[in-house]
């Protein structure tokens, strides 16, 4: 996962890269013919300094290896921000940065 | 077969686990919904009703749909949660964004689009549910198969 935040005059700016195929569980397997099964990341949080300032549910057509930018206002240099995701299969997925 | 049972079994706790550190539970009807009424229904944003306040930023023509920039933002006061859905998808629901007082309502990300379809983002403020709304046009569809 790939975090990055910039400070603007009102807020800090946070752009999210997570690796995830985001498999829909609709399209065919070209070679056997078979379903792909669905694989695709269901819940994602954010966190500053471990209080959650946004909570996420996503489906099948979040776009592979998903992007999100959002905004956290009322926050200082040195605040932790720590991203948690969680997908269908039960895998996680973490990332964090320091705010400067 | 038993093994395999247990295993699964394993994961499903193991998976209920690990959600729980989460305070949103995934809403399996709202996603599993094949139409945009009854996901929107579901997802508990019935009876929108548009609003200038909140405004959605897609484009009007994307070439790939596998990758459809969408920016939502609402100035609607005491604004609470969003939610995309994009009407012509096999399962019209995208996701649920919910803010809270250190975020403001706002949220950028890229999604699929099987076709050509209206993509409608919803808000539940302290006002009622609103709604905005745009039409957008896809060249090649991104759902593959």
């Amino acid at each position: 996962m790939k975090i990055r935040a910039a400070r603007h005059a009102d807020f800090v700016e946070v752009k999210v890269l997570i690796q995830h195929e985001m498999e829909t569980g609709l399209r065919k397997d070209e070679a056997t013919g078979r379903l792909i099964p669905a694989h695709f990341i269901e819940l994602v949080e954010a966190n500053l300094n471990n209080r959650t300032v946004l909570s996420m549910q996503w489906g099948v057509a979040v776009a592979q290896n998903p992007y999100l930018a959002f905004r956290v206002s009322n926050s200082k240099p040195g605040d932790v921000l720590v991203i948690n995701a969680l997908d269908n299969r039960g895998e996680s997925y973490h990332g964090e940065v320091i705010l400067s | 077969m038993r093994s395999s049972t247990a295993t699964l079994g394993l994961l499903g706790l193991l998976y209920s686990r690990l959600a729980c550190a989460f305070s949103l539970v995934w809403n399996e009807n709202a996603f599993g919904s094949t139409t945009a009424s009854a996901a929107i229904e579901a997802a508990g944003y019935g009876s929108a009703v548009d609003h200038p306040g909140l405004v959605l930023t897609a484009p009007e023509l994307a070439e790939n749909g596998a990758v459809v920039p969408i920016e939502v933002e609402s100035r609607i006061p005491g604004t609470q949660s969003i939610a995309l859905f994009v009407d012509a998808n096999p399962n019209p629901m995208v996701a649920e964004f919910v803010f809270t007082a250190d975020t403001p309502p706002y949220v950028s990300t890229r999604i699929k689009m099987a076709s050509t379809s209206l993509v409608r983002v919803l808000a539940k403020t302290s006002s009622g549910v609103w709604q905005a709304s745009q039409p957008v046009k896809v060249t090649l569809g991104g759902c593959g198969g």
